[in-house]
């Protein structure tokens, strides 16, 4: 297979959601110097939510987008510098046109997977600024394969590089992988790419899957680091390529290096928690999952039986008042329950 | 007694447009002597000819061919056609309320300014978001001046976000932020926009965090609700649900709007807030204008 695989590395920003924004400038120091050594291409640098999100609602990273980012910026010789960002979170004026000036070569735009024309500003501004842009549709398992073409070809009208799924539940298998892939393969003429996460284990199977189907991109992270159950590990997916005969330019013993390193800042092991698995099974956006844990306690109910239900009922970031909802219905279809039993019992 | 009312024109026929017609029908002070957008098979031209409003698909064409058609215009197209209409618009001597994002005319939140802007020619409504909760942080900085930052997270539906609002976005965003810092006085001030595709749709919902080191949270819930209860005037379906309530110096507020319904069902009380703005400064403007 020719060599036209862009391994994009992750760490220093869906890493940071496992870090609760708190990247330091010692840290991204440290790992993006391994990132050079070990010859990555790219590397994301930023909040876990991109740039401008550091905010109340989602955390306040430790230091500004800028800092992160002119801070691995020193690091860096042949490996680009990225970002990312979703609409609505920050702005061209406020966050953009800084981050470009601080010399990112590289900008992912993201949005949830049916709203795709909200990235024509973003992505617009940053092609004309001569920056290489992506496309990513976020919850990419909620939709067909169809739906998803139409939104992707939505961003390269814009003039985005490349498009990314992104599994943000890590709820697909790997023939769903091989559906919307080569669907997108098919239907654009840009790169597709992938960006897994771990919640059912599939990390790696599903960019593998993503590559055999004519995925051109696969989003990482070292040590699967990231939000929930983690991301495709990085050091492992190249080490599959390898034994796939896929070439990578990449010094694996280094990738491994660097993921040593990140166990050490590591909170806790990047594990499947039951949680974890209950989101991914369930298809739900794993920031659910302190509210779930919480009203579950109120209610007494399982908090795994909440996450199913929310998954049921289709709903998305930013519902989270509808997990009251869904606790209070629970409940009352429990009680149901065990009066009915009673009268059997008496029966 | 037949009651004289001003003429007022409409430019863009989607989702704002269509929704300001509605409301312009019910007006005492108002009434629509064009409705003009571009394309002559949309959807908004083809109810507003049922309601029997004069339409064209000339936009900004049918205001210059016949100067006499109205002496207020809305414009509801998006920011970049709005620098292309405001000129036209100020040498004919209209008095324009923009609802873009566009930034040319003076920032209008009623019940901070509406009495300053009635001297303007051209006055821009913010945004949906910057509708809701400027007057809200305006009170909070009235009992807090030492208030140190604010931010504010705007959820609307999907199917409320018209192409305009769509293409806009970043200009939405930023322009929201901007009017928070110029009209309420917030000293930093943040603002997220998430559209929610979620079905059924869910009704537009606001949290606003203020930092304020002690907050005095009896004399906030007073001067909130006094100023709910003003822009409740306008905007019928302007509910505070939640606060305020502090988690040390973090202090939350949040506001749902309903919708009346007009175009969109209630979920949409985005498009239903700057509407009510923008109706109640075209009013304020005729009755100024009826009086002379």
């Amino acid at each position: 297979m020719e060599n036209n695989l862009l391994i994009v590395d992750s760490t220093l920003r869906d890493g940071s959601h496992a870090l609760g924004h708190q990247l330091s400038a010692e840290i991204i120091t440290t790992y993006a110097r391994g990132a050079e050594e070990a010859r990555l291409p790219l590397i994301i640098v930023g909040h876990g939510n991109g740039l401008g999100a550091s905010s109340l609602q989602l955390g306040i990273s430790l230091l500004p987008d800028k800092e992160m980012l002119l801070t691995a910026k020193k690091q860096l010789k042949k490996t680009k510098l990225g970002a990312f960002m979703i609409p609505g979170f920050g702005t061209i004026k406020n966050d953009l046109q800084p981050a470009i000036k601080i010399g990112i070569e590289v900008l992912m735009v993201a949005s949830h997977c049916t709203e795709a024309n909200i990235t024509k500003e973003h992505i617009m501004y940053a092609t004309s600024t001569g920056i290489e842009t992506y496309g990513v549709l976020m919850m990419s398992h909620m939709i067909s394969a169809e739906e998803l073409l139409q939104q992707a070809l939505y961003m390269q009208s814009y003039g985005a590089k490349g498009v990314l799924l992104m599994d943000s539940a890590g709820a697909y298998l790997p023939e769903d992988v091989t559906k919307k892939v080569s669907t997108l393969v098919k239907g654009l003429k840009i790169a597709v790419g992938f960006h897994a996460h771990n919640n059912l284990g599939m990390a790696i199977a599903n960019s593998v899957a993503a590559v055999k189907a004519g995925a051109t991109i696969i989003d990482t992270t070292s040590r699967g680091l990231g939000a929930g159950a983690g991301n495709c590990q990085l050091e492992v997916f190249v080490a599959v390529m390898e034994k796939m005969g896929i070439k990578t330019e990449l010094n694996l013993y280094k990738l491994m290096d660097n993921s040593e390193y990140i166990a050490t800042i590591m909170k806790k092991p990047q594990e499947i928690s039951s949680i974890g698995l209950t989101s991914g099974l369930a298809g739900v956006f794993s920031g659910f999952a302190p509210h779930a844990l919480k009203h579950a306690k109120t209610f007494n109910l399982d908090p795994r039986d909440i996450l199913m239900e929310l998954g049921r009922r289709k709903v998305i970031a930013g519902q989270e008042d509808i997990i009251i909802d869904v606790a209070v219905y629970l409940k009352n279809k429990n009680d149901i329950k065990e009066t009915t039993d009673e009268i059997e019992a008496l029966l | 007694m037949k009651t004289k009312r001003v003429k007022v024109g409409i430019i863009g026929t989607g989702n704002i447009g269509s929704d300001l017609l509605k409301k312009v029908l019910r007006s005492h002070y108002l009434e629509c002597g064009i409705f003009t957008g571009q394309n002559p098979d949309s959807e908004g031209i083809k109810r507003a000819k049922k309601l029997g409003v004069t339409t064209s698909f000339t936009s900004i064409k049918a205001i210059t061919e016949n100067p006499d058609s109205c002496d207020i215009v809305f414009d509801a197209t998006n920011a970049e056609s709005h620098l292309k209409h405001a000129p036209i618009l100020k040498k004919m001597g209209k008095f324009v309320i923009d609802l873009t994002p566009s930034r040319i005319g003076k920032m209008c939140v009623p019940v901070i300014n509406m009495t300053e802007c009635l001297n303007e020619q051209n006055i821009n409504m913010v945004t949906c978001g910057g509708q809701v909760t400027i007057p809200i942080i305006s009170a909070i900085m009235s009992v807090h001046p030492n208030t140190k930052y604010v931010e504010i997270v705007g959820s609307i539906a999907s199917k409320s976000a018209g192409i305009g609002t769509r293409n806009n976005i970043d200009k939405y965003t930023q322009t929201t932020k901007d009017a928070i810092e110029m009209l309420a006085k917030a000293p930093l001030a943040k603002a997220i926009i998430i559209l929610n595709p979620a079905d059924p749709p869910i009704t537009m919902h606001n949290t606003i965090y203020a930092q304020i080191d002690n907050p005095n949270l009896d004399l906030l819930k007073k001067a909130i609700d006094v100023t709910a209860k003003k822009v409740k005037q306008y905007v019928p379906g302007y509910h505070v649900v939640v606060g305020p309530i502090a988690d040390n110096d973090k202090v939350t507020i949040m506001i749902e709007v309903r919708g009346a319904g007009d175009f969109l069902p209630a979920y949409a009380g985005n498009l239903d807030v700057i509407n009510a703005a923008a109706i109640t400064a075209a009013e304020a403007y005729a009755q100024k204008k009826l009086l002379v």
